[in-house]
């Protein structure tokens, strides 16, 4: 097994599994906030592919990845305004919804791909990256982790910010009981579908962050389903999480990692079938359920409407 | 200003701030009287409901309602389940809007359209179903809501905290996960949460029935001390001899009208019997089928002499378990250990203990729904711990379970089939995998008569019938086809007093014909009623045995509470 660990392999590897795992930790992060909330997301695949969409489209026309990166979230959050809308507001099942989301997504973005740019296939540079000084110096892993665009960095701080507002503030102990118990917080005297909706909005937001991420940075190109059914892992990472963000950041690098291992063997000229080898991600997911499935916990509320003095 | 602690930005009313941090200000002090502030002549009293009318699809729950709360009373809303109690405060509290009337909060006309504008008020509300959040602690608890600022202030909430649980006489650790307090703490934890922004006005909506008589007793004490602090308390109960025991007014509901009142002069200046028979008169109208739930009635109010089986020493042990132990359940059942206990035939008895403490386990690994760790179980002397449910239904071995509208019935599917949900594949009901409609439909209509479940056909959807009926569609299900020992959990819970007496009745019934009834129940009250022996379940381990007799409330109570060791030494 010497050829496995030769340097192009283990950058392959890990470059890979940071642009899938930064995809992934943001949009998994998106769904802890709702999860917690009380919503369930499963449309999170159809907002990633928006996202990735219209975030692709703001980079190439707007000639800036920060614009590229701000339409990404404005059309993740735009998708989730259905989910808040039909499901927090009138309390429709989300599961429907969300499969109702993912679908759209998936068939509107493709057609609007073939449409514009079918035939002209345009791709992005690669983004600046921001290198910190000394680590980036490591051989081998130093460059691939330590040498990243700044949005990554942004993502990590994110990621803490999320987990303080979880902690300490009142909006993150409202959104806790949204998905606790409501009829706690609507006592209270807080809306629980304005909280919800909220909640269900960020997670659109980050969606869309992660699938401009993997559009923009990832693959300089928008291409259909590109997303691969990230948005899916995302949601098992969420549950495996118990709604903590940086249990939220190991897995994502974790199934990312998985999801590069594709590539990196590729590249590293080893000869299995492409098929077992993109096999290997969905095998981990499965892996990591079944060995840690006890460990997942869900709100009480999750996927449950709220009515007011319903019991 | 006490308030500047939070250092809240000032709010858009600023009368309403001004006057709810008067009235904050007001609750440490514990000085001023209510008999004082009733003098008052600019204070208005503190809730006056006029004309209130809510209509419901089908059902007028409250008709033209007036009623007034003064400063400093504990005003007691007495009523059946259905007289309009729960709608009325669920009216006050924000929680539904009424289509005609007026509600004045210290004199001035106010709409209430959400919770928030409540607490606004002054009026706080202690919900019948735990409000709590089982999984925050009890500062995050109380911290709930709390929208101005960003961060959570933990250091003015713990104050906040000590100030008010000393008003209330009460210690409270604020760092304990909620769902793991006792219930009588959770409840001074409500209270807290209910006065957390200075509420004048107090509602509690059947605040005893999760209580042990210690709890109910310190809940009393709880009440004085609010009271000498100027809180209005309004308390909402159907149990006779509490109204009695707290309050100084008491308005009767019926059929969601104001049917009577009973004013202080008159609960000081007469005997109790008298006033407990006005009372009754106008809880039940003068119509003769109440004589019957009068009587009821009666043994609810004196409870304690309750039915001895006379030759229980002699009799057949139906049931046994011998050292029984089962694993816990997720957070809110601890499993079982080592229970032993022996049903004789004839008897009922009696398991006591409060919510989560073993019960559902206990009821589920009986009946085979759930598999024993260790033990032994044996019907007739007959081990049956590996027979699964369906066999041991065979056997007369019958669970009437808590969970009605889950486990107990298929609501979507009719009256019908629900009475024949344990008996699917069997003859004559099915045969060769076929349903036989017309043998089910005779064995229904006859079972719809002897139980008297009101439903307009049996083809009706169990899920539309009222729980009392749903009840009884449970209760025929077991105890038809020669039941023999049945597990009843809960079995009154939520009925209405009729219906409580029939379910009663047919407990009785089941005993007297030679069966054996184990029912658990967190309503002690209807344990001293039925059961000649109670054993208490705390944490998963029967802690102790009481025979029913004088004072048999009281050391269940202690038992329950963990104070038995402490009394048996």
């Amino acid at each position: 097994m010497s050829e496995l660990l030769t340097r192009t392999f283990l950058t392959a590897l890990i470059s890979g599994g940071l642009i899938a795992g930064v995809s992934l930790m943001f949009t998994a992060l998106g769904e802890t906030i709702s999860e917690r909330a009380g919503v369930l997301n499963i449309g999170l695949e159809g907002m990633m592919l928006v996202g990735a969409y219209i975030g692709f489209v703001g980079a190439y026309y707007g000639h800036s990845f920060w614009v590229g990166f701000a339409a990404g979230i404005a059309g993740g959050a735009f998708a989730s305004l259905f989910m808040v809308v039909l499901c927090v507001r009138l309390g429709l099942d989300q599961i429907v919804v969300g499969i109702a989301i993912t679908l759209a997504g998936e068939g509107i973005t493709s057609v609007l791909q073939d449409t514009q740019f079918g035939s002209t296939y345009p791709r992005l540079g690669a983004p600046p990256t921001v290198a910190i000084p000394v680590l980036s110096d490591i051989p081998v892993v130093g460059k691939s982790v330590f040498d990243q665009p700044l949005i990554v960095y942004l993502g990590l701080v994110a990621v803490g910010a999320v987990s303080w507002i979880f902690r300490r503030t009142n909006a993150g102990l409202n959104l806790r009981a949204a998905g606790e118990k409501p009829e706690a917080l609507d006592a209270a005297g807080v809306s629980v579908v304005a909280t919800r909706s909220y909640a269900a909005l960020c997670t659109g937001a980050f969606a869309g962050l992660g699938g401009a991420y993997l559009s923009i940075v990832g693959a300089g190109t928008f291409t259909p389903f590109m997303t691969q059914g990230q948005g899916f892992m995302a949601i098992v990472i969420a549950m495996l999480a118990r709604g903590k963000p940086l249990w939220v950041v190991l897995g994502s690098f974790l199934f990312g990692i998985s999801l590069s291992v594709a590539t990196a063997l590729q590249l590293a000229g080893i000869n299995i079938s492409t098929d077992v080898v993109n096999l290997l991600p969905f095998i981990a997911i499965m892996v990591a359920l079944v060995a840690f499935a006890r460990r997942s916990y869900l709100p009480p509320a999750l996927a449950l409407p709220y009515v007011r003095g319903a019991r | 200003m006490r308030g500047g602690r939070f250092g809240r930005p000032p709010r858009r009313d600023e009368r309403l701030r001004t006057e709810s941090l008067n009235r904050k200000a007001a609750i440490p002090t514990g000085s001023q009287s209510g008999r004082e502030s009733e003098r008052d002549p600019a204070d208005a009293p503190a809730v006056e409901l006029v004309g209130i009318t809510k209509q419901f699809p089908g059902v007028l729950a409250n008709d033209d309602i007036s009623l007034t709360v003064r400063h400093g009373e504990v005003h007691c809303l007495l009523g059946e389940n259905g007289a309009g109690k729960s709608t009325l405060i669920s009216i006050l509290s924000g929680m539904v809007r009424p289509d005609a009337g007026e509600i004045r909060v210290g004199g001035r006309m106010v709409q209430i359209d959400s919770p928030r504008a409540a607490l606004e008020l002054g009026v706080g509300t202690v919900y019948q179903h735990s409000t709590l959040v089982r999984a925050l602690t009890v500062l995050e608890n109380l911290l709930l809501g709390e929208t101005r600022g960003l961060r959570l202030d933990v250091e003015a909430a713990r104050a906040r905290l000590a100030e008010v649980a000393a008003t209330l006489g009460v210690e409270i650790d604020a760092d304990a996960p909620a769902g793991e307090l006792a219930l009588g703490r959770q409840q001074q934890v409500e209270i807290v949460k209910a006065l957390w922004r200075g509420s004048r006005v107090l509602i509690l909506d059947e605040p005893t029935s999760m209580l042990t008589p210690q709890g109910v007793a310190e809940l009393q004490k709880v009440l004085r001390r609010l009271k000498e602090t100027g809180i209005s308390v309004i308390f909402i109960t159907h149990k006779l001899h509490e109204a009695l025991a707290v309050a100084d007014r008491i308005t009767i509901l019926r059929a969601g009208r104001v049917v009577g009142a009973i004013e202080t002069a008159e609960l000081e200046g007469s005997s109790a019997e008298e006033v407990q028979g006005r009372i009754v008169r106008l809880m039940f109208g003068e119509d003769a089928r109440a004589v019957a739930d009068v009587a009821e009635l009666r043994t609810d109010l004196e409870g304690e002499q309750a039915p001895l089986d006379e030759q229980r020493s002699e009799a057949a042990t139906l049931l046994a378990l011998s050292r029984v132990s089962a694993r816990p359940v997720g957070g809110f059942d601890p499993g079982l250990e080592e229970v032993s206990l022996e049903l004789a035939e004839g008897e009922i008895l009696g398991i006591a203990g409060m919510d989560g403490n073993g019960q559902r386990s206990l009821a589920e690994v009986i009946a085979g729904e759930r598999a024993l760790s260790a033990g032994e179980i044996r019907l007739y002397g007959v081990p049956v711990e590996r027979l699964d449910v369906s066999a041991r239904q065979k056997l007369g071995l019958r669970y009437v379970t808590d969970d009605r509208l889950g486990e107990g019935i298929v609501s979507s599917l009719p009256v019908s089939l629900n009475l024949f949900l344990k008996r699917i594949g069997q003859r004559p009901f099915w045969r060769h995998g076929r349903i036989e409609h017309r043998s089910v439909e005779r064995e229904a209509q006859s079972l719809v008569k002897a139980f008297d479940v009101r439903t307009p056909s049996i083809s009706t959807r169990a899920g539309a019938l009222s729980g009392g009926n749903v009840q009884k569609v449970v209760l025929a299900r077991e105890l038809s086809f020669e039941p023999k020992v049945v597990v009843f959990n809960k079995p009154t819970y939520g009925l209405d007093l009729r219906t409580t007496s029939t379910v009663r009745d047919m407990i009785r019934g089941l005993a007297r014909g030679g069966g054996a009834a184990l029912v658990i129940s967190t309503d002690l009250d209807e344990l001293l009623d039925l059961c000649g022996r109670i054993l208490v379940l705390s944490g998963g381990r029967l802690v102790g045995e009481v025979e029913n007799g004088p004072n048999a409330g009281e050391r269940v109570g202690e038992l329950m509470v963990g104070a038995g060791d402490v009394a048996a030494a």
